[in-house]
Parts: C-alpha cells; structure tokens; sequence
C-alpha cells in the first residue's frame, strides 16, 4: 500500500488583508524508503504542505481540505489524540533552524528522551537515558556522556541539527519530513548534514520529504523531485529528468537562474523576470503566466484556464504547453 | 601590487574583548575576529570574500566602510588611509565607499517612504537641493529597475528584491567609488538573486564602479568575482582569481569549502568525491596555534601546530597561506 | 561585591539629599517659639554643625556599633543597629522600624501571593483563550485595574465591604502570632486593594509572555513531537514565559516592603508606609532617613536575588 497519499489539499488562511491561497489542489504519493524533495521559493506553499502532514498549521482561521492517507488512514479528520500519536512516531519533523528549534530549558538528553517516552509511556528514567545516548552517538556526537546533560546553547548549529535528526528518528518513524534542514548552516556542516540523513535514512529505511528551495541540495539526495509555484505542483519527475529535461516553464527558469560553481565570469544569468505572486490576489488561469516567456503563444489559454498536471513524457507537468515544446525547453546549452 | 588599487587593507586586526567583565577588571578573554589581513582592490572590479560563519568576513566589511575601528592596520582609499581621517575629513570619505546589506528588510526606515530612505545620504552630505535631490532619486530608481512613481511608498509595500534594489539605489546616491556589500543576495529567493546579481554587474560596467563582495554561498562569488579571498578564522587562506581558486585550490580549506557545495546536477554529484572536515569551526576565542585550520586538516604535521603559515604566491595572482599547499 | 557598593552609594545619596532639605532638624527638636540662640544650642547638641562627612561617618557607624544621641544626663543610647533617633518621638528609630515592618512584610506577602496568583492566572487564561471572552474579559480587567488609584479603591472597598454589607470587620491590625483569624481577616482588604492594582498588569505581561513563546520553534517542534496539550503548556511555555515575570515580580514585592503608604493610611494599618507617612508630615527626618535607606536596601538585595534567581531558571545565562 502507498506509504502516504495526498489527494487535493487545499489551505487557505484568512487574514484581515484578505484569503490567502496557500496551498490549492496538491496531490502526490509516497512510497516507503523513497527520497522525495519539495522544492519551491517564498510563498510557494511548500512549507505549508509539509506543516498539514502533522496538522501543524496554526492560526485563527484556518480552512483545510482534501485527504492526507497515511497508511489508508485519513490524517486531517483524526481526533487530536490520534494525530498526537502520528506526531513524531510514524512521522516525524526536522526544521529548518536549529538554533531555535531546541528547548533552552532542558537538558539534551531530557529532551530526546521525551520524544521516546511520549509514544513509550511505559519507559524508566534509565531507559531513557540508555536511549539518549544511543540517539546521540548515532548521529556523530562526540563524547556523548558528556553532552547528554548538557544544554542546546552549548552546541553549535551543526550538532545542534544532529540532535533535532536524533530526536526526529527516535521512534523509527516511517516518514521523516525536513523543512530546509540545512539553509541556516554553512557549507560544510550542511554537507555533514545532508549525508547524515542520507546514513540514517538507509539504516532506519524511513521516506524522506525534503523541502528546499535549493536545487544543489536536491540533486545531493534526492530521487524525485515536486516544484512548487504560488501553492501549487507544477512539475512532478525523477531527479534527472527535473534537471536534464525540465517540463515546466517555472522549473527551467529556475535551473537557468541558478548560479553553479561553473558560471564563468560575466556569463549573465537569466533570472526569471517580475516577482513571485501574492496568494491573496492570485493572477487568474495560470499562476505562472504573468512571468512566463511561453504564455503568449497560446492565444490567452494561460490567462483563463489553470493547468492540471499531466503526464508528459515521464514527468508530470501543469502547463498548456503541447508535450513537444514541453520535453525540447532546454532546448539548445543546457 | 602595481595596478591602480582604488582600496587597499594593510594589516589589519579586530579584537573583540568578550567574556565576563567584572567592575574595573579587565574581561578576560579576547575574540579575534580579523587577523593580519592585506589585500588590493584594483578600480573597477570585484574582489569576493567568502568564508563560513565566525570567519571574520562581516567584521571585515565594516572595517573597510570604517564603520568600526581597527585594532591594528590600515585602510587605504585611493592611497589614503581613512584610518586615521578626522571625523571631518570622514565625512568627506563616507561618499567614496558605501554599504549594501543583507537584510532587506532591516536596513530601511520602515517610518519614512523609500524616496526619503534612497535620497538620505544626500541629505546628510547636502550635496543637491531639495528639488535636486528628489530628481536624482527618481533616476536612481530608475537605474536600479525602480518605479520613480513609487517615490512616496513605504517599505512595507515592496516586496525584499524591490527593497534590496532600493538600498543598492541609496549606495548609489553619491555616486562612490566602492561598495561594499555583505551578503546583498543571501536572503532574497533564487530567482530574484538573479536579477540582483545582473543589476550589480550592469551597474559595475556602467558607473566603474569597485565591489567588496561579501559572501558564504561560493556559486554566487564564481559568476561576479574577479578575485576571490577565502577566510577561515580571521585569516585570509588562500587569494587569487576565480579560475585559479576554484579550478587550482592550494588550501585544503578551499578544496573542501568548494567539495561542500552542493551541485545542481544530479549525475554531477554522484561523481564528485566531497571532502568532509570533521568537527566544527574552533572558536575565535582561543583560535589554534600556528595554522587556525590545522585541527581540522586532513594534511595537517607537526608544523602547522609550530609556525604559522604566511601568503606566499603560488602562481601569478593567486596566493595561498598552508605549509602543504595542494 | 558590587551590591555592597551599592548600598554604600545609596546610604550616602539619602543622608545627603536629606541634609539639604529645607526643614532644620534643630528647630524642630525645639518646638514653636524658638528664640535662635536656643536652636543653634540645639543644633550643636545634636551634631548638626558637623561637616556632613563627619556626620554621614558616625551615622554609619552607629549602624554596627550602635550610637548614642543627646548628651549627659539627657541621652538615650541605642543598640545596634542604630538607624538613628526620632526627637519627635522620643525613640530609637530602629525599634520604630522593627515593629512597623511585620505588618508592612504581611500585607506585601499576602499582596504578592495573591497578585501573582490573579494575575498570572488570568493572563494565562487569556493567552490560551486568545480572542474569546475570556481574553476579552481579563485584558478588560487589566486596563481598568491599572486605571484604579490606590486610594479610590481602598475606600471604595471599605465602603462596600464594611459599611455597607458589613461582611468584614474595620481593618485593625492585630499580629499573626496573637490572632491568626485576626489578622487575616484585618488584611484581606488591603491584599485585594494592592493585588488588584498590580495584578493588572502581570494580566497582561502574562499574555503577552505567554503569546510570544507560543510563537517560537522549540514550542512547534513539542507540538510536532506528540506532546499532550497540557504537558506543553506546563513544561515548555510556562516555562520559558515565567522567567521574566518571576524575576520582575521579585523586585515590585522588593519595593512593596518598602512600604505601601498610602494602603497603610486608608486602612490605618500601622506599618513602615504610616511611619514614613507621618515622619514626613512631622518633618521627622530621622525617620525618613532610615525608611528611605531601608527601602532602597530591599531593593538592592532583591535585584542582587533576582540576578542569581535568573541564572538558576535560565541555563543560557548562567556563566560558567
């Protein structure tokens, strides 16, 4: 049975400036152990996505509808108990700045040791601690008996993380849902971080859901990718297809705008032109065709009608676009 | 250096005292967040500074733009240290290097319309008149991809690419000589970066402008630099062009910063063999003896504890600071 | 170390603005209808004439080794801690002191619990119930409890509660090893008065502490873990938002020692405050001295416990 199955989620917060869409009509599917990257900028609802898998979108009016089926059960109509014990047990959460994801408060080992004994009620203080440590010699923490009863402010950022990964995989969930786990580290730490996941991921043989807005990153690990624009999926492929033959406007703009370690000198970049939309006033049809090189060869079809994803190729991509001119967008330097 | 150098940094030192300081005791120990550092820029182009957090390079930056004071050493600007400027002589000097931050979101007044942000160093240097100034903040609006009619919004109502261009305008504004930015893209989406990046570059060509270009992310520094610094600690590891740096690294600091970088190209990054530095960045507190990155360096002897390494060249314009250079 | 200095500096500021006051302590030893020559007798007597150094030294050391005041024949020793001597009363300023702060420490105690009670309590209250008529209500309760002069409400409560209804009895104070029912039934009135004015604001410090730390990671990432409702609540973010309020409570019930004047002379309840209340009346500067120095040095003291108490609650604050 599919692991996990999103069917048409829609979230809208209402604010006093006005509904905001930020998530509308998602559906994709997760297999076990499969490594899956959501990958979209500001506003694109990919964090949005992530936080109602746990049902941790907050606010004062918040409206969600559609189906998440975990394992054939429907997360969004649970009761709080039932969610209580998805949460951090069958799926688990890693976010994105370590630095003030960690109780201050409590001790290290406290903290992890809760994450076990919350699903575990039965668990002795010593079983706990047992626990603790494990978790923390797992993920590379040196002298570990030392730094279980320490406190998060006497680590840095990158330990820090490894310790939000240890408290994530305590309970062997089936899914571990990270939200931009390395954007608030350096370089080499995220490199640390990024095999980390990858290690325990094939020890534990959980799903991975990577949010990112970084295409370096998702190449690292990932083996297929979703890109996300303005709440919506626009483009669903394989790892290489996304970046060898992307099939969506947005995501070729993206691959084109990034810089990499080869853009020599004064080769000019070719940023996609005009900004992200607001989720309040969503442009009509298409949320990309203000902003797309294609949308004027299709005689207004991008401005009136909001494309579904299709099969295209191997890929799946939301755009009008004929297949054809879809699969040739790189066309030319790649 | 025998090329026209519009900026130069001789020697320069920052320590920070930190630690508990009890009345009239001293506090005890001492950050040193910039160490020795020398370097040209020559008019007209761009030297990058890269290095992870804790590096140094922020202090750097505003050790150049003189917003703090040097513990040691000497900025030059156009041959004259602004070091040691009178603070009459430094106002004169405040149009010649300007800053661009990283966060656009805080660095303009949220209280006074972007019209009034952009023509502020204008102001306060009273260059123009009124009726002048607000002319040429139109222009610089325009120059930077600005609407001019949007003169009397406020920031709220610009998105953060709309913002950052507004404090690349206000750097502008008296036309200097340098700018330096610290992390101008860090925090703007991808595909704004883009644009960012490609106005800077235009406007470098057209206005002859200089950059110190501040930054952690090494694909943004490979496609706007003309030199590269790399820092690890307070120190300048390894310096020279782009090609050289990235395509010849001498420093194994360099090698593994650039080996740590993912790759957008999937088949790209199975390939590459990445090298991982165990452990974390030891603090700037008590930073190691001899070489700062030897506790961290796979080719690390006895000599790196011993002596530490100074910038020797390696080949013509690239220079590296490592016993065992690769 | 530096709260010792502290205290020095502040003994030393209260002696001497007391010294430049207008009001001649000479005269005033002398009654009315003074003919100078007997004041300036006085004043000598007293050891007015003195530099004020000089007169600031034995003052201190009357403090450790007690002091005697007048002359031969005339004088009055007191023990240490010697605090001073109030002509006008014709007593050592510290026995004054002693007996006048039991019943200012009870209403503070009784005050601070219940203040810290109410106010920590509704505005939890609030915070969860962000929005709903809870919220409304307690914050409504805030604004308005702030609004409340002291007076206005100790009067107002005398009125209803006494005169009118006559549940309780007129305040008279009566100390808590004669009559435990006494006393409490005398100072249930002046708690409520001096709670509620406080209260209101740790109402809305509360909430808003409690809002903020809402909003954090670490508290999503609880909520992301499992955690029960109730166990969050408790052990994350009460946690993290009672540290300040815990260390500011510290020193508002620091300065409540110092005397609540004007609960005190509304229920005529005899305490430091009344004492302070009519030294200044009488012109008394002994005592207003001494209550001022005795106040600042609660104060002193409770930020130095306070300091110490912060690093205990937060572990990012304690040095190593």
């Amino acid at each position: 049975m599919t692991l996990l199955s999103v069917r048409d989620l829609n979230v809208t917060f209402g604010t006093p400036e006005g509904d905001v869409r930020a998530v509308q009509g998602v559906s994709f599917d997760i297999e076990p152990g499969e490594t899956v990257a959501i990958v979209g900028e500001s506003g694109s609802g990919k964090s949005v996505t992530a936080n109602s898998l746990l049902r941790l979108n907050f606010g004062a009016d918040v409206r969600i509808s559609g189906e998440i089926l975990l394992e054939g059960r429907d997360v969004l109509t649970m009761t709080e108990d039932e969610v209580r014990s998805v949460r951090g047990s069958d799926m688990a959460m890693i976010f994105q700045d370590p630095l003030t994801a960690l109780n201050p408060f409590y001790t290290v080992g406290r903290q992890i040791g809760e994450a076990y004994a919350i699903h575990h009620p039965g668990a002795t203080k010593k079983e706990l601690r047992e626990i603790a440590l494990n978790s923390l010699e797992k993920v590379g923490i040196p002298e570990p008996l030392k730094r279980v009863d320490q406190y998060p402010h006497e680590f840095s950022g990158g330990m820090r993380q490894r310790i939000v990964i240890a408290m994530a995989l305590v309970n062997n969930p089936k899914i571990l849902i990270a939200d931009e786990p390395t954007t608030a580290l350096d370089v080499t730490v995220q490199a640390q971080i990024l095999e980390l996941i990858a290690e325990m991921q094939a020890q534990h043989g959980s799903a991975v859901i990577l949010i990112t807005h970084d295409l370096g990153v998702v190449a690292e690990i990932t083996e297929r990718v979703m890109v996300m624009y303005a709440g919506r999926v626009v483009e669903s492929a394989s790892v290489e297809n996304t970046f060898a033959v992307p099939t969506h406007p947005y995501t070729r703009g993206l691959l084109k705008s990034v810089k990499s370690l080869d853009t020599a000198r004064h080769e000019r970049l070719e940023p996609i032109p005009g900004t992200p939309p607001s989720l309040i006033k969503l442009p009509s049809g298409c949320p990309f065709h203000p902003r797309c090189a294609f949308a004027d060869s299709l005689g207004g079809r991008c401005s009136s009608e909001a494309p579904e994803l299709r099969i295209v190729g191997s890929s799946r991509s939301a755009c009008h676009l004929p297949d054809e001119r879809l699969l040739g967008l790189m066309g030319g330097a790649s | 250096m025998n090329t026209d150098l519009v900026l130069e940094a001789r020697g320069l030192r920052k320590y920070f005292p930190t630690g508990a300081s009890k009345m009239l005791q001293r506090p005890t120990d001492v950050v040193q967040a910039v160490d020795e550092v020398s370097f040209g820029l020559r008019r007209g182009t761009t030297l990058a500074i890269v290095g992870e957090s804790g590096c140094g390079k922020s202090t750097l930056g505003r050790l150049l733009a003189r917003l703090i004071e040097p513990t040691a050493g000497s900025v030059l600007l156009d041959g004259k240290d602004i070091t040691k400027a009178s603070s009459r002589e430094l106002l004169a000097l405040r149009r010649d290097i300007q800053v661009v931050f990283q966060d656009p979101y805080a660095c303009l007044n949220p209280r006074h319309s972007i019209g009034q942000s952009i023509g502020t160093p204008i102001r306060i240097q009273k260059t123009l008149s009124r009726a002048d100034e607000k002319a040429r903040v139109r222009e610089l609006m325009a120059l930077v991809g600005l609407n001019p009619e949007h003169y009397n919004r406020f920031p709220h109502e610009f998105s953060g690419g709309q913002r950052q261009r507004a404090g690349i305008a206000r750097a502008l504004a008296l036309q200097p000589k340098v700018i330096i930015a610290d992390e101008p893209v860090s925090a703007l989406d991808v595909s704004i970066q883009a644009q960012i990046l490609n106005l800077m570059e235009d406007l470098q060509s057209s206005m002859g402008l200089s950059y110190v270009f501040i930054a952690h992310d090494l694909s943004v520094v490979r496609h706007i630099a003309d030199q590269v610094a790399v820092m690890y600690l307070g120190k300048i590891v390894e310096i020279g062009d782009p090609t050289a740096v990235y395509e010849r690294s001498a420093h194994p600091y360099t090698k593994a910063l650039l080996s740590a970088v993912p790759v957008a190209d999937p088949k790209g990054a199975g390939e590459r063999k990445r090298i991982v530095l165990s452990g974390d960045v030891p603090s700037p507190v008590n930073p190691p003896s001899g070489c700062r990155f030897r506790t961290r360096c796979p080719k690390a002897e006895a000599r790196c504890a011993a002596e530490e390494p100074l910038l020797i060249e390696r080949e013509a314009g690239h220079q590296v600071a490592c016993h065992f250079p690769l | 170390m530096f709260a010792v200095v502290l205290l020095l500096i502040v003994s030393a500021f209260t002696f001497w603005i007391f010294s430049a006051l207008p009001s001649d302590p000479a005269a005033l030893t002398c009654g009315k209808n003074c003919r100078p020559e007997v004041i300036e007798a006085n004043r000598e007597r007293l050891g007015y004439d003195k530099p004020l150094v000089e007169q600031y030294g034995a003052y201190m050391k009357g403090i450790f080794a007690g002091r005697t005041y007048g002359e031969e024949g005339a004088s009055v020793h007191c023990p240490a801690p010697s605090l001073g001597y109030s002509y006008d009363r014709h007593e050592c300023v510290t026995s004054l002191i002693a007996s006048t702060l039991p019943v200012t420490a009870s209403i503070a105690l009784g005050a601070f619990v219940l203040w810290m009670a109410i106010g920590v309590g509704l505005g939890t209250l609030a915070a969860l119930k962000r929005g709903r008529w809870q919220d409304r209500l307690a914050t409504g309760f805030s604004v308005v409890g702030v609004s409340f002069p002291t007076f206005f409400l100790g009067l107002m409560f005398i009125m209803i509660f006494v005169i009118w209804t006559g549940i309780l009895p007129f305040p008279r104070y009566t100390g808590i090893t004669e009559n435990p029912v006494d006393w409490f039934m005398a100072l249930i009135l002046p708690w409520f008065v001096l709670a509620l004015i406080s209260a209101a604001t740790y109402v809305r410090m509360t909430r808003n502490g409690i809002l903020e730390v809402m909003n954090e990671e670490f508290v999503r990432l609880g909520i992301a873990k499992g955690l029960p409702r109730k166990r969050l609540i408790v052990t994350y973010v009460m946690r993290a938002a009672l540290v300040p309020i815990v260390t500011i409570a510290g020193l508002d019930f620091a300065f409540l020692l110092g005397g609540a004047l004007v609960t005190e002379s509304i229920f005529n309840l005899p305490g430091l405050g009344k004492l302070t209340l009519a030294a200044v009346v009488n012109s008394d500067l002994p005592i207003l001295v001494a209550t001022t120095m005795v106040a600042a040095v609660f104060i002193v003291i409770a930020n130095a416990v306070v300091d110490v108490l912060y690093g205990y609650l937060d572990p990012r604050v304690r040095v190593k």
